[in-house]
C-alpha cells in the first residue's frame, strides 16, 4: 500500500522543504520508491535542496494541464536512483493546479510509488488546499515559537474540515539551551496546546544550512543532528518505534549543580 | 528594591517560555471559537428547531452571538418567549 504524505505548516519558513527533501532520501536511502511533488507553484525550491536544478524539462503544471506525461517531468536522483522529483512551475502561479487534477495525478502515480510526498506552500489559500487534497496522511511542521505553534493549530483545525484524520507533527529548530533555561516553548508545552501525535523532534543544526547550500539533504551527513532527527522519523514513519532523542545538551551549569547535587 | 532582589534570585519574572505558553492558550481559544457566520446561522436554526417543540419564541428578537473573554468563549442567547405549548 503506497502512502500519500503532505508537509504543511502555516507558517512560511519553517522547515517544510527541507523536511520533504531529507525525509525523501531517507524513505530511497531505505530502498523504498519515492516520488517528490512540489507544489509551491511559483516559488521552486525542493530541486534546490536535493541538486536537481539543472535537470528540470517539465514542470508540475505542464503535467497537471495535460501537456506531457507524468513520468517525462519526474527528474531521477542521481544518487539515490529510488527519489524522483516532480518541480513545479517557476513563472506560473498557485491557480495554475487545482485539487482535483492533483487528485487525478496522485491516484495515477500511486500505482508506481511506495510513497509520494507533497510539499505544500504555506498558508491556507488555493495552494494549501490542492497540496492537501490527495494525501492521506499530514505532516504539520512547526516551530518553539508562539505565532509558528499558533498557526500550526490553524492548519490542524483546517485539516480536520477537510477530513484528514492521519495527522501528525513535527517540532523543527528547538533550541535545547534555550529550553534547559526556560525560553522556548518545550515539547510538553506544545503536546499539550496542539495534542496532536509528534513523530519527530529536530534541533536547530548549521549543517543544515551546509546542507542546502550542496543541494545534499542533512539526513546523508553522518555529523548532523537534524540529520540523525530526520532518519529517526523516517523509521517511525517505517512503523518502527524509535525513541526520542534527548535534546537536552546539558551546559557547564547543569553539569556543576548535578555535580554538587542541586539538581 | 524588592524586584532587584527578586530578579537576583531569579524569582520575578516569569521564564519568556512559560509566558509563551500561557499566551498560545488563551489565543488558541479565541481562534478556535471562531466560527463563520454560516455555522452561526446554522446553529440559530437548529436552537429554534429545538425550543419550537416546547415554546413558541420571538424569532426575529432573538439573538445568539459566541462573547470573547480575556480567557474563556461563552455561548451567549438571548431569545424571548411568547408563550409556551401545553406539556404532551
Ligand atoms: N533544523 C534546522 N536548523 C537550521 N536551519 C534550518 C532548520 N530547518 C530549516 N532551516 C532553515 O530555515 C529556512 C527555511 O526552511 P524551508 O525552506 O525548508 O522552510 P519552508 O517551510 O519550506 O519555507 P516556505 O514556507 O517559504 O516554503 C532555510 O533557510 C533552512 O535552511
Ligand atoms: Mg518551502
Amino acid at each position: 500500500m503506497s502512502q500519500i504524505i503532505v508537509i504543511t505548516s502555516g507558517k512560511g519558513g519553517v522547515g517544510k522543504t527541507t523536511t520533504t527533501a531529507n525525509i525523501g532520501v531517507g524513505l530511497a536511502m531505505r530502498g523504498n520508491k519515492v516520488a517528490l511533488i512540489d507544489t509551491d507553484t511559483g516559488l521552486r525550491n525542493l530541486d534546490l535542496l536535493l541538486g536537481l536544478e539543472n535537470r528540470i524539462l517539465y514542470d508540475l503544471v505542464d503535467v497537471t494541464s495535460g501537456r506531457v506525461q507524468y513520468k517525462k517531468a519526474l527528474v531521477r536522483h542521481k544518487k539515490y536512483e529510488n527519489l524522483y522529483l516532480l518541480p513545479t512551475s517557476q513563472i506560473k502561479d498557485k491557480s495554475a493546479v487545482n485539487p482535483e487534477q492533483l487528485v487525478k495525478l496522485c491516484e495515477e502515480m500511486k500505482k508506481e510509488f511506495d510513497f509520494i510526498i507533497i510539499d505544500c506552500p504555506a498558508g491556507i489559500e488555493q495552494g494549501f488546499k490542492t497540496a492537501i487534497a490527495a494525501a492521506d496522511t499530514a505532516i504539520v511542521v512547526t516551530m518553539p515559537e508562539i505565532s509558528a505553534v499558533r498557526d500550526a493549530d490553524k492548519i490542524i483545525g483546517e485539516l480536520g474540515r477537510a477530513d484528514k484524520e492521519n495527522v501528525k507533527l513535527i517540532v523543527n529548530r528547538i533550541r535545547p539551551q534555550m529550553v534547559e533555561k526556560g525560553d522556548m516553548l518545550d515539547m510538553g508545552d506544545i503536546d499539550e496546546i496542539l495534542s496532536v501525535a509528534c513523530i519527530g523532534q529536530i534541533p536547530d543544526d548549521e549543517k543544515v544550512v551546509v546542507a542546502t547550500n550542496r543541494g545534499e539533504p542533512a539526513i546523508t551527513m553522518s555529523d548532523s543532528v537534524a540529520g540523525q532527527a530526520y532518519k529517526n522519523i523516517v523509521a517511525r514513519l517505517c512503523g518502527e518505534n524509535v525513541p526520542f532523542l534527548k535534546p537536552q545538551k546539558e551546559g557547564f551549569f547543569a553539569r556543576l549543580k548535578k555535580l554538587f547535587g542541586l539538581l | 528594591m524588592l524586584d532587584v532582589l527578586k530578579r537576583v534570585f531569579g524569582m520575578s519574572e516569569k521564564k519568556s517560555g512559560t509566558v509563551a505558553k500561557e499566551r498560545l492558550q488563551v489565543v488558541l481559544i479565541h481562534d478556535r471559537a471562531s466560527i463563520s457566520p454560516e455555522i452561526m446561522e446554522k446553529i440559530k436554526e437548529e436552537i429554534i428547531g429545538v425550543l419550537s417543540k416546547y415554546m413558541n419564541i420571538n424569532r426575529t428578537e432573538m439573538e445568539i452571538s459566541l462573547e470573547n473573554d480575556s480567557d474563556s468563549v461563552a455561548l451567549v442567547a438571548n431569545i424571548p418567549v411568547n408563550s409556551m405549548r401545553h406539556a404532551k
